[in-house]
């Protein structure tokens, strides 16, 4: 251990302080007199934004996932643990993600100016996955590190229209939106539109923050066809959203936090994502396929830029890709699994999840489900404020 | 809002070295507070004053120009209107709430309290030890549809079967009235506690009821408290957004919940224009406050 000595000058005058003051005021002035003029584009190229992979010397990987994502046993996460003896490589695994747009907003300075985010890898929902990627904020992948993902990926999952190749992103889960209600509190509930008009249920009703899952149900509701609307359908939509919550009909909008109400009875039904009812294992809370149909989703991997150990992140990426590896986390995170060969290995595990169309969804049952369309930067921000005011009463 | 001025010298000649120690004293001194607030009020409030004149039409993908855009202040008036008006509601009432209770609460630890003054002044800064946070969520459940508070509520012959806590203005103001009750009664203790308790005397020596001693000079002379107190109340109220977010409904969203969700949709000009009108009409406020008030001594 080395002691650096500080070098001490002359002795700090009154005078020599305060043109340190000033030179420091003019620092400290200097974005501020940028702010006036406006900001810049943040989006990033391969060019402006360069990355170092320092993979092979620092065996280190951060990866930072939505909570209750992974296989835990007694504080253990195995799938993750069997990958660190096999690779070699230490894993810090954090789960802060809870919200995209939380999320979004708290590292978009960062990737904005191309400055590290602190992560190799970080899991996003298909429009906010897209929007980073237009964006340029993400690092292409190495497909030949990745053999097992080329080989097993189901088809669904292989093309969407954000990332037409999979070139920046690989499905860590995906799920379904869809409603589900307390049978405690309520009787069956079978479609959405009965959930938002159901007198009743006044009151007692739970939406998504998430403008896509909500507005989805919504433009279906006004005979829309969620992946591809007008504007026009977009508007009354968005009338009739405010409509339903100025009749206050629906008691709050959610993230995963619903859960939480729903059990308790606060809330009689509301919106879900497939996985968490399933993982709540509570019979009184069943997850509906309304007659609306169901919403699809993935969250995807990514690695962002100037994270500094792409290659440890691929690694990663494609040991999640074994069947084996994949049927353990499904059968503990009850979300789609996006691994062909998965419900093969899950006979071994617990066959009783096989057939279940929440893991393992057919072809058939997957043709009912739809996406949402993909929209531009500009629009994407003004919809957002249209749900956000039109969901703020 | 008491300022710190610095003792400088007036320049008259050479000065002598003790005046001279003194003024740099005093600098060095302001150093410290002066970069802070510059770092962290200074230069946000210039960025953000500047975001809110930004062109709307703008985005992250083709950045923001500065056109000096003034219609963004109408307009995020305009639309967020009810929500303005909301957040000043429901703060005012927390804070009329805060008094109600707050007042007796203070007089009574400062002058009732004997031996367990002590004991009463922890307790009420007792929930501090808990987050703010953890503290509103345990309002979720205290307030909940199936938890014994409503369940009781409910058995009473006056009050119907669909009575409802959570999730109403109710909740809100309630949860902001907690929240902030101590800031009311500590500033309030502090100006009580000081009191001479010789003017009291006086007033009953004159003939003075309790009642009339009460208004004619306790009351007079905390006042500074209550302004200190009522002011460290209203002010984060009204810009509160957690308890709305966490015991509101969609129809109690106030300006703060609108702030953080313009910001998350990309919206940065509106946000911005949104948080400036709110600062602006929360100084006009406390100004023309203090100044009815009358209270320049007041810390």
């Amino acid at each position: 251990m080395t002691i650096r000595r500080i070098p001490t000058g002359p002795g700090l005058g009154r005078r020599r302080m305060l043109q340190g003051a000033g030179l420091s005021a003019f620092a400290l002035g200097s974005p501020t007199l940028l702010s006036a003029c406006g900001t810049e584009s943040q989006k990033q190229t391969a060019d402006s934004c360069k990355s170092t992979d320092k993979s092979d010397e620092e065996k280190v990987l951060v990866f930072s996932n939505w909570p209750e994502y992974i296989d835990i046993r007694g504080g253990r996460m195995p799938t993750l643990e069997q990958f660190e003896t096999e690779s070699g490589i230490d894993v810090t695994y954090d789960t802060d993600i809870n919200d995209n747009l939380d999320f979004f907003a708290k590292v978009k300075d960062q990737l904005g100016s191309c400055e590290p985010i602190g992560r190799d890898i970080i899991v996003m929902t298909d429009s906010t996955a897209g929007r980073m990627i237009a964006l340029g904020w993400m690092q292409e992948l190495d497909k030949s590190n990745l053999p097992n993902v080329e080989a097993n990926l189901i088809d669904s999952l292989r093309t969407p229209s954000w990332d037409s190749e999979r070139k920046y992103s690989v499905p860590w889960q995906a799920g379904l939106t869809g409603i589900a209600y307390n049978a405690d509190v309520t009787g069956e509930v079978t479609s959405f539109e009965e959930m938002l008009t159901r007198s009743d249920l006044k009151g007692k009703v739970g939406l998504l923050t998430e403008m896509e899952d909500t507005m989805a149900f919504m433009l279906v509701l006004e005979g829309a066809d969620p992946e591809d609307f007008t504007d026009d359908e977009w508007q009354s939509a968005i009338a009739r959203l405010e409509e339903v919550v100025g009749s206050g009909q629906v008691r709050r909008f959610t993230g995963n936090d619903y859960i939480r109400d729903l059990k308790s009875g606060n809330l009689a039904a509301c919106m879900a994502w497939s996985g968490d009812i399933a993982a709540a294992e509570d019979e009184r809370i069943p997850f509906v396929q309304p007659e609306e149909g169901l919403n699809i989703w993935s969250d995807n991997m990514m690695v962002p830029n100037r994270a500094e150990h792409k290659t440890n992140a691929e690694m990663l990426m494609d040991y999640y890709y074994d069947p084996v590896v994949a049927a353990t986390l499904a059968a503990w995170v009850w979300y789609i699994c996006p691994v062909e060969g998965a419900r093969e290995e899950m006979e071994r595990i617990d066959p009783s999840l096989v057939d279940n169309n929440l893991i393992f969804p057919s072809e058939e049952f997957l043709a009912t489900t739809r996406d949402f369309m993909v929209l531009d930067e500009k629009t994407r921000q003004q919809y957002e404020s249209d749900f956000r005011q039109a969901s703020g009463g | 809002m008491a300022h710190v001025v610095p003792t400088d010298v007036p320049d008259t000649g050479p000065p002598a070295p003790e005046q001279q120690r003194r003024g740099l004293a005093g600098y060095l001194l302001l150093t410290p507070g002066s970069l802070w607030l510059a770092l962290f009020f200074l230069v946000p409030t210039v960025t953000l004053v500047a975001t809110s004149l930004y062109d709307p039409a703008g985005s992250l993908e083709l950045g923001y120009e500065m056109t000096g855009h003034i219609q963004n202040y109408p307009d995020a008036i305009a639309d967020f209107w009810p929500q303005i008006q909301r957040s000043l509601v429901y703060a005012l009432i927390a804070t009329v709430v805060c008094i109600v209770l707050g007042y007796p609460l203070a007089y009574a630890i400062a002058f009732k309290a004997g031996r367990f003054k002590t004991i009463l002044l922890v307790a009420v800064i007792a929930p501090f030890f808990t987050s703010f946070l953890v503290r509103t969520l345990a309002w979720q459940y205290l307030l909940g549809d199936t938890e014994w508070f409503v369940s009781f509520l409910r058995w009473l012959p006056f009050t119907g079967a669909d009575l409802q806590l959570i999730n109403t203005p109710f909740a809100v103001v309630a949860g902001l009235s907690y929240n902030f009750l101590p800031f009311f009664v500590l500033p309030l203790y502090a100006s009580l506690e000081k009191m001479d308790h010789r003017l009291l005397e006086a007033a009953s020596d004159l003939y003075a009821s309790p009642a009339r001693g009460f208004l004619k000079v306790t009351l007079p002379l905390s006042m500074p408290g209550v302004v200190a107190g009522t002011l460290l109340t209203f002010i984060p109220a009204a810009g509160d957004y957690i308890n709305a977010e966490l015991l509101g409904s969609p129809n109690t969203r106030m300006v703060g919940n609108e702030i953080q969700d313009l910001f998350y949709a990309g919206d940065y000009p509106t946000a911005s224009a949104l948080s400036v009108a709110l600062m602006v009409t929360i100084v006009v406020m406390v100004a023309v406050y203090v100044w009815r008030a009358g209270t320049d001594e007041l810390v």
